[in-house]
């Protein structure tokens, strides 16, 4: 059962993602989704003295895609600066991946990355519909 | 008798390999149909031998152009069953038309504290007009909710209309869930409260025979792109007194009789809603359309997608853990919607794109309608005058073989 996108990496970690659930307390969490295909991403993160990434967990909904990127980029991201994680490539991030991806695919593959700086830069949730009804 | 592989023969694009060695298997006619030869022909046609701007020249070559718009108008009017050609305005497609009539009709008609009515399976093109109407003018919009079938009855809509319902809008034929509404009683039930009806036909033109008379509509709009014509082609029928009693949409060339310094008076139906230089090769490829359209008869378009989602959902519903969205196949259009436990639809259209297979995935313009059946998403296969039992079995192959990717299945 070969697939270039599908490798076994991508189905491991969809499987049993890394740093998954929550983190209480915490110093920021950010939360947002893509609205084109229901992927949604969490991130928190707590930051030890030196303002370096102490801890990190992400939870959420999507495609294997962007469920396996949140967990490459959490695993990434551990021990480095705030100012390291707003200035994280994009490009580093598609590396990690490492299966080539079309343009809408790469949208799922960055949701998590989006995530992570919305957050690091201090920036409020977005004020969405997600939450009513 | 309908001959799908003679008529697969009419459709270039189909064949094809989209990977190396990997035929194109098209799913997804829903979103936008693919075009036959003779649609192809006939805009390659009239841009080589009858092209220049119409209504206005006196030579020759516009008044073939005037002669070739005007006569694609006059069969689409036919296809329809409309009155006359004049109630028959050329907009880009269906989402142009109902706009059309939100930002008209609905700027002079309604008022605030009005109802106006939509139910809870209209695609975006549906929705959104009206909620800018209703947020400039201070109206209310209301739902008619779906049956747990996922059907709109009568008795639903009759609880929501009263008389302070201005418009009742709403599709013929969902194009998640597939299922077809009770049009002519739905009109009328508007019509008794004094309310108007706006049919979005969309996805009901392209697939099944439609008389605008027998059903009683004031507006229906249609996209041509969704029924084999061109992108950029679009319907909307209305009632002639409505019409004329509508303000003009776009302001501009051919949509006025007379202009001074001080002012302009509108030109007649059907150009007072046809500002600007047409889209002119479009339309003659949209009467193509009709023609091939009638050519191969809508009743048997009908039966062969009925053949064929009854095949579809019979062989989808044998893979495990799949689960059909909307009513029964007797119900419903030619599409077949579903979610695979354990595998998001965007991956299920990747691996499906892997062998050849182009479905939809996604909220398909229909996100109200997604949250309220609780999901995010869902895979979409839609099919048309050309789909063939063989292609909803490369379809199931092709889940059962996502399965195994996401090891849900063992290889068979």
């Amino acid at each position: 059962m070969s697939s270039e996108l599908y490798r076994e990496q991508i189905i491991d970690l969809y499987e049993n993602p890394l740093n998954y659930g929550e983190l209480d307390p915490h110093d920021f969490s950010y939360e947002e989704d893509n609205p084109l295909c229901g992927d949604v991403v969490r991130i928190d993160v707590r930051l030890d003295e030196r303002q370096r990434i102490a801890d990190v967990r992400w939870r959420g909904e999507g495609c294997a895609i962007s469920q396996a990127s949140a967990s490459l980029l959490t695993e990434e991201i551990k021990g480095l600066t705030l100012e390291e994680v707003k200035a994280f490539p994009k490009e580093r991030l598609l590396e990690l991946i490492g299966v080539p991806l079309s343009m809408a695919r790469v949208k799922c593959a960055l949701l998590s990355l989006k995530v992570l700086k919305a957050g690091a830069y201090g920036l409020p949730e977005p004020d969405e519909m997600r939450g009513e009804e | 008798m309908f001959d799908v592989e003679k008529v697969r023969e009419d459709f270039p694009v189909l064949h094809q390999e989209v990977h190396p060695g990997v035929p194109l298997v098209y799913l997804d006619s829903a979103a936008s149909s693919q075009k036959p030869r003779q649609v192809i022909e006939a805009m390659d046609h009239y841009y080589r031998h009858l092209h220049a701007n119409v209504h206005r020249g006196i030579h020759t070559l516009s008044e073939a152009a005037t002669n070739a718009y005007e006569s694609a108008r006059e069969r689409v009017a036919r296809f329809i069953n409309a009155p006359e050609p004049e109630t028959i305005v050329f907009v880009r497609n269906a989402t142009e038309a109902i706009n059309l009539v939100a930002a008209t009709w609905g700027r002079r008609n309604v008022r605030e504290g009005d109802e106006i009515l939509l139910t809870e399976m209209e695609h975006h093109a549906n929705l959104v007009p009206w909620m800018m109407l209703a947020e400039e003018k201070g109206a209310h919009l209301r739902y008619v909710p779906l049956t747990a079938q996922g059907l709109i009855d009568l008795s639903a809509v009759e609880r929501y209309l009263n008389p302070r319902t201005k418009i009742f809008a709403f599709t013929a034929m969902s194009n998640v869930l597939g299922s077809i509404t009770p049009v002519a009683a739905l009109v009328s039930a508007a019509h008794s409260v004094g309310a108007i009806a706006l049919v979005d036909a969309a996805q009901s033109v392209p697939h099944m025979p439609v008389d605008v008379q027998a059903l009683d509509c004031d507006f229906l709009a249609f996209s041509g792109h969704k029924m084999c014509g061109p992108t950029g082609s679009g319907v909307l029928y209305g009632r002639r007194e409505l019409l004329e009693a509508m303000p003009p949409y776009m302001g501009g060339g051919d949509m006025i009789r007379r202009v001074t310094f001080e002012g302009f008076e509108t030109n007649d139906l059907p150009y007072k809603f046809e500002a600007g230089t047409p889209a002119i090769a479009e339309a003659v490829g949209l009467g193509a359309a009709v023609d091939y359209l009638n050519s191969l008869g809508m009743e048997n378009v009908h039966r062969h997608e009925q053949f064929i989602t009854n095949y579809a959902m019979e062989a989808l519903s044998e893979v495990e853990g799949l689960k059909l969205l909307g009513p029964p196949a007797a119900q419903k259009g030619g599409l077949a919607t579903f979610i695979l436990e354990g595998i998001h639809p965007h991956d299920i259209a990747h691996i499906a794109d892997e062998d050849g297979i182009a479905i939809r995935a996604g909220h398909h313009c229909a996100m109200p309608l997604h949250r309220k059946l609780g999901i995010a998403a869902s895979a979409r296969a839609s099919f048309y005058v050309h789909t063939t039992t063989w292609e909803i079995d490369r379809l199931v192959q092709s889940l059962q073989r996502a399965r195994e990717i996401f090891r849900l299945q063992r290889a068979s």
